[in-house]
């Protein structure tokens, strides 16, 4: 509000800029905050690992084109069927003669593909039953929760796998399926949140001065949730990661020719004892990236103090 | 209202605790009834959406229109939705499930048949989970930061990331093809069917119970690798939470309370602290039980165990929505059976939550 004490002197590094016991602006204040989250999560050297394997992942979905041949992916050589590691196919080729490295490297983007959607559709579906509920308590809280509990009672594979019996196998089924599961954890969490926050002064405050309910959920309510969604997001990934991989697996996931990691396994499964590599690669893929978003997640967690 | 105005104060006593847990148990009861009604819900509009035309698969194509009418009328197609549903509620309480197409049994037959194996593979995965990962996480919380809490956490950690099917996979090629210490996919040797007769479903109970010690050993060698698997996973997840409650515990102060009336640290560990735990342990069983039940499907595909998981998977590649449906509902009833049994137990465990009835 009004301008620092002249008493301290200007920081004149950026870490003591950040650092600043008293920020100038909000700007610096936000920064400031986002800083010493870095801080803390910087000591963590497992949460470090996690954050590591997912910025790698991203990058090599996003070059995927760069690391490996598109063509080697998908083009069929019989004559290489099988064949072992080698300095032309450094995993191996499956059982079309496919570069495994190449169709690991693809398979990335369908991963994060699925892993994308399905948080673009649970994060508003959770926000807009949570926050209503926490909101406006009483009967609204009541019905709404209720659903919550209906959807959170079931079983999420077996319903993703009756959903994509019934639709049909393929991507966007799969990522409905698992959404239509997956979201009542961030309902009860943006119930949660606003719950804790309903009563604040700063809430009341803006009533006063006369804002809708809208614009308080909106620019009040909203910002303060979603550190915990993001947090509870990340834990949720290798989950949803691991059951994309399972529908994959048995069929119900992308349908080939596209490289997506579970389906990979399951036809390895049938050169299991004589060409391990086939199956046992692409499953070594899903789990390092699942475990690379449990080691984030949790470091994440343990910086914002065991919220979410 | 009047008659508890009216009646004495020993009486309105007793009418209020028998009352609070009248009232909880109806809540849970009645909260079981919504979920199985939602639950019901999917599965009759999953039935609706499929894609495959359940009058032309009866009729055929060549059917005249007045036949397809008459089949669809008869199948009950033409009502309003409600009703369809009302009339699909009354079949799924009544156990039909109809016919499944691949085993031309009723589908509740099938399950009952098939469920007996998957319930003997996640028992004792649950089992390992429990009697392993309880002390583990006891263990890291005791240990908190410590190496010995970090190795605990991270080997609970691989378990969480860990695709089930995958490790299956691994496990198969490194303990049966590679080591021959246990037994290959599936529930016996084929030379050891049929000898012993069913009467739990439990192959390795019924063979003691007739008393062929050999058809046990060979059922135990086949059990022992996927159990050991699932009870990794389970583990992971049980000692994470055990660690995390047990920490919640040995912060208050009745903790240091009792250390300094000089009971030995083990007995406050182990007695006092765990024992507030079990009832949030409960639950976490209840869940972990769930998700083996689901993760069936899964497992059972990579060790060929015929169980549920592995009936529903070749139902799905077979288009037998029935049989699909039906599992659907069995694991689904299971399922909300254990949280209302969590919810219901955690009372009886917690004089506290008592309290709140």
């Amino acid at each position: 509000m009004s301008a620092r004490p002249s008493i301290a002197p200007a920081p004149d590094t950026l870490r003591a800029w950040l650092l600043e016991p008293a920020p100038a602006s909000r700007g610096q204040a936000r920064l400031g905050r986002w800083f010493r989250g870095w801080l803390a999560f910087r000591r963590n050297p497992l949460a470090l690992v996690g954050l590591a394997i997912v910025v790698a992942l991203v990058l090599m979905a996003l070059f995927a084109p760069l690391l490996a041949s598109a063509d080697a992916a998908v083009h069929q050589v019989l004559e290489d069927r099988l064949q072992p590691s080698s300095w032309a196919h450094l995993f191996g080729t499956d059982e079309l003669g496919r570069d495994i490295y190449a169709r690991v490297v693809f398979g990335s983007r369908v991963t994060l593909t699925i892993v994308t959607l399905v948080s673009l559709i649970v994060v508003p579906v959770g926000l807009l039953i949570g926050l209503p509920a926490g909101y406006f308590a009483g009967w609204i809280d009541t019905v709404l929760m209720r659903l919550t509990d209906i959807f959170l009672a079931f079983p999420r594979l077996v319903l993703a796998l009756a959903f994509a019996a019934a639709l049909g196998p393929g991507i966007e089924n799969a990522v409905i399926a698992i959404s239509l599961t997956a979201w009542p954890p961030y309902a009860r969490l943006a119930r949660a949140e606003t719950l804790t926050r309903r009563q604040a002064e700063f809430i009341q405050a803006a009533e006063m001065q006369g804002a809708s309910h809208l614009r308080i959920i909106a620019t009040q309510i909203v910002p303060l949730c979603l550190s915990s969604v993001i947090i509870r997001l990340t834990l949720d990934m290798a989950g949803i990661i691991l059951t994309a991989a399972g529908l994959g697996f048995l069929g119900l996931g992308a349908q080939p020719p596209a490289a997506e990691w579970g389906a990979m396994v399951s036809t390895g499964r049938n050169v299991l004892l004589d060409q391990w590599w086939v199956a046992t690669i692409p499953g070594l893929a899903i789990f390092v990236t699942s475990l690379g978003f449990n080691l984030l997640g949790d470091g994440l967690r343990d910086v914002a103090g065991g919220r979410g | 209202m009047s008659a508890a105005t009216t009646a004495t104060p020993a009486a309105r006593g007793r009418v209020r605790r028998f009352a609070g847990p009248v009232r909880r148990v109806a809540g849970v009861v009645f909260s079981v009834l919504l979920t199985f009604l939602g639950l019901t819900c999917v599965t009759f509009v999953i039935g609706r959406v499929m894609p495959i035309d359940p009058v032309l698969a009866i009729v055929g194509d060549k059917a005249s229109a007045e036949t397809y009418a008459q089949v669809r009328a008869e199948i009950g197609l033409d009502l309003p939705i409600p009703v369809q549903y009302w009339r699909y509620l009354m079949k799924v309480l009544h156990g039909e499930f109809g016919t499944s197409v691949i085993t031309s049994h009723p589908v509740l037959d099938d399950l009952l048949h098939v469920f007996p194996a998957t319930l003997e593979l996640s028992v004792l995965a649950l089992i390992i989970g429990v009697v392993v990962g309880v002390p583990l996480g006891v263990f890291a919380a005791t240990h908190r930061d410590r190496w010995q809490d970090q190795v605990i956490r991270f080997v609970s950690l691989l378990g969480y990331s860990m695709p089930v099917f995958w490790l299956g996979l691994v496990g198969l090629l490194l303990f049966y093809a590679k080591l021959g210490w246990v037994e290959g996919p599936g529930r016996l040797d084929v030379s050891y069917d049929d000898i012993v007769p069913t009467i739990t479903g439990l192959i390795t109970v019924d063979s003691l119970i007739a008393g062929e010690v050999e058809v046990f050993w060979n059922a135990f060698w086949h059990l022992v690798l996927p159990a050991s698997l699932l009870g990794y996973l389970s583990l992971a997840y049980v000692a994470r939470m055990t660690r995390s409650f047990m920490l919640a515990q040995l912060n208050q102060e009745y903790v240091l309370a009792t250390l300094a009336k000089g009971l030995s640290p083990w007995r406050v560990v182990w007695v006092h602290a765990l024992g507030n735990v079990w009832v949030q342990l409960v639950t976490v069983i209840a869940l972990t039980f769930g998700s083996l039940l689901e993760g069936a499907v899964l497992t059972e595909t990579v060790f060929a165990w015929p169980g549920l998981g592995l009936y529903m998977k070749n139902s799905l590649f077979n288009a037998d929505l029935n049989a699909v449906l039906g599992g659907t509902i069995l694991v689904g009833v299971v399922y909300i059976g254990l949280n209302m049994l969590s919810d219901l137990v955690y009372p009886l465990v917690d004089p506290r939550a008592r309290d709140r009835w």
